[in-house]
């Protein structure tokens, strides 16, 4: 058993069984995936292997471990997996053993001798309408999250939830929950989104950290740019069939069959910013454009009450129907009501209107 | 933090709502004043029908007159150019269709995406040249007045908007949609109160035009 708390990750990894060259050819494709160039390879490759565990204290909240399930869960042992299992994970209440007061105790532990350089993975969105909504040994999320993220180095958002408030925040939001972005605005936040998030983005955050020690350059929403740089649209293998027209109409017909575009399926890819086109999931297996079902924009804020799944991206959230029905109606109504009042100053003006003559006017002048 | 999904979804959700209503209304309440005020009783003979001239000034009204093409020809041609650009783009494009069959519950067969790009491209140039027109003829300035250039905008924002989202020129694309729709929403609610309802009562007053034209026996 190798001593994993003094060793370099390069150790780990070695007496894992994983050559050199297995480990090369991971931070190529790590600085691949993170958009670096190739000379970067070898300095991925020392700093990594120099690289001691960090430790990272992973706290869930209102959420549903979909993405625990989608990180942990590989069908083979991979490197992502290895450099995942290999950091010290301190407190994840899906993976740890203790529990109770121990499991709480680990937490502490980990804050205490780690001050200042450990990693925060925050699963899930908080609920500020009542501390009560979600606990964890007594204690609210919030409190929790403020308390564990004072002394962190920095906070990894995973999932849609924790990034942007996710299902539990969709309208009309009944425990108030808040992104983590929301309640820490002093230590550094990346949102790693997606429902589930693809686990390679969190493996390459956590390598672009042991490597550089920085966090690596987030876009608006603050997601790593290499990874949500570019929408599902530009990187779709449909993208042609849309150019061209040519659009699959229902889930069985000749378009779904030849695999043309699904925009009218209700995909929603043009307006969602994440890398499963190129990462793809189950080892690179397949994705859901792919496996012929439009993208639900999982990655995006609010993405739950974005319209209907299969409602294409054009068509407005409301009951447009609806609107257009009560409105016509209230036009005709009030249609009606001008065109009264028009044919009562008519029937008025008729009546006004009398005989003149040209005695009447000589009378007047 | 999450605004500009928070913006598409606004845009797409309360404020397309509130704009399609104010059109709706707008345009039925005005469209019942014209009709309903009426015209006065003729009491002189016809001289002809009026249901046939009504029609056909309709449809032939569509032509530009052979004078003033001579006279003006870049009225004539930015004029053309922008209605059919505006018109193909925004009944043939795939994904306005689906929110007309989403709407009506019946849809059209559109036309694939470059055709319809070129279309904008049209628009957006037979809309710029109209611009440039109306502003150095110098009879075409004088005519011109506050309206013409709101209703110019109106027009224009929608084209120019769905070309850069289109071809993803504004990041992130949920801001570039946001901006398209928002540029519609603001062409609805004002439709209604400005010329823009000439795409209504265009066939009202050509109609009237053939009808009184074909009454009194000549050619309209």
């Amino acid at each position: 058993m190798v001593d994993t708390k003094t060793k370099t990750l390069g150790e780990i990894l070695r007496h894992s069984g994983v050559s050199r060259r297995g480990f090369l050819k991971f931070c190529t494709a790590t600085a691949s995936m993170m958009a670096l160039p190739p000379g970067m390879v070898p300095a991925i490759a020392a700093a990594l292997d120099k690289a001691r565990r960090p430790s990272v204290i992973w706290l869930s909240f209102q959420e549903c471990t979909g993405c625990t399930e989608s990180l942990t869960r590989s069908h083979s042992p991979s490197l992502e997996n290895l450099i995942f299992d290999h950091i010290s994970l301190d407190y994840h209440h899906t993976l740890q053993v203790a529990s109770g007061d121990a499991a709480e105790a680990a937490r502490e532990e980990a804050m205490h001798a780690n001050a200042g350089s450990y990693l925060v993975v925050v699963d899930g969105s908080i609920p500020l309408g009542n501390p009560g909504y979600s606990t964890t040994a007594g204690f609210s999320n919030l409190q929790i999250l403020e308390e564990t993220a004072a002394g962190a180095a920095a906070v990894i958002a995973v999932g849609t939830c924790a990034a942007f408030g996710g299902l539990p925040k969709a309208d009309p939001n009944p425990t108030g929950a808040v992104s983590v972005r929301d309640i820490v605005t002093d230590k550094p936040v990346i949102n790693v989104s997606g429902c589930p998030p693809i686990p390679v983005v969190i493996t390459g955050v956590l390598a672009h950290y042991l490597t550089f020690g920085t966090l690596p350059e987030l876009d608006q929403y603050g997601r790593p740019k290499a990874f949500y740089g570019t929408s599902i649209h530009d990187r779709c293998y449909r993208r042609p069939f849309y150019d061209k027209g040519l659009f699959a109409s229902t889930f069985d017909d000749e378009g779904a069959r030849s695999g043309w575009c699904l925009y009218k399926l209700g995909c929603k890819g043009p307006m969602t910013y994440n890398a499963c086109a190129t990462a793809k999931w189950n080892e690179g297996t397949s994705w859901p454009v792919e496996s012929g079902h439009g993208c639900l924009g999982c990655s995006q804020p609010d993405f739950w009450d974005a319209g209907g799944f299969y409602n294409a991206l054009s068509i407005p959230v409301g009951e447009l129907s609806r609107t257009v029905s009560y409105a016509t109606a209230a036009g005709l109504g009030l249609g009606a009501v001008a065109a009264g009042i028009n044919h009562r100053s008519k029937v008025e003006a008729n009546r006004r209107h009398g005989e003149v003559t040209v005695d009447d006017l000589e009378k007047t002048s | 933090m999450n605004e500009s999904m928070d913006f598409l979804l606004w845009t797409r959700g309360t404020a397309f709502d509130v704009s399609v209503a104010i059109f709706i209304v707008g345009m039925l309440i005005r469209l019942f004043e014209i009709v309903s005020l009426g015209r006065g009783r003729d009491l002189a003979a016809p001289r002809g029908t009026e249901f046939l001239p009504g029609i056909r000034t309709i449809l032939s009204r569509t032509l530009p007159y052979g004078g003033t093409f001579k006279r003006q020809p870049l009225t004539v041609i930015a004029g053309y150019l922008f209605h059919i650009g505006l018109l193909v783009s925004l009944l043939l494009f795939i994904p306005h269709i689906e929110l007309f069959r989403e709407t009506f519950g019946f849809g059209w067969p559109g036309l694939p995406n470059p055709i319809v790009d070129a279309a904008a491209v049209l628009g957006i140039t037979g809309l710029l040249a109209a611009l440039w027109n109306r502003l150095t003829n110098p009879v075409m300035k004088m005519l011109s007045d506050s309206e013409d250039y709101l209703v110019w905008i109106l027009t224009f924002l929608p084209l120019l908007t769905g070309y850069l989202a289109y071809h993803r020129m504004i990041n992130p694309y949920p801001l570039a949609m946001g901006l398209h729709i928002l540029s519609i929403e603001l062409l609805l609610v004002l439709f209604p109160f400005t010329k823009l309802m000439h795409t209504f009562t265009l066939f009202l007053a050509r109609w009237y035009n053939g009808a009184m034209s074909g009454r009194r026996g000549v050619e309209s």
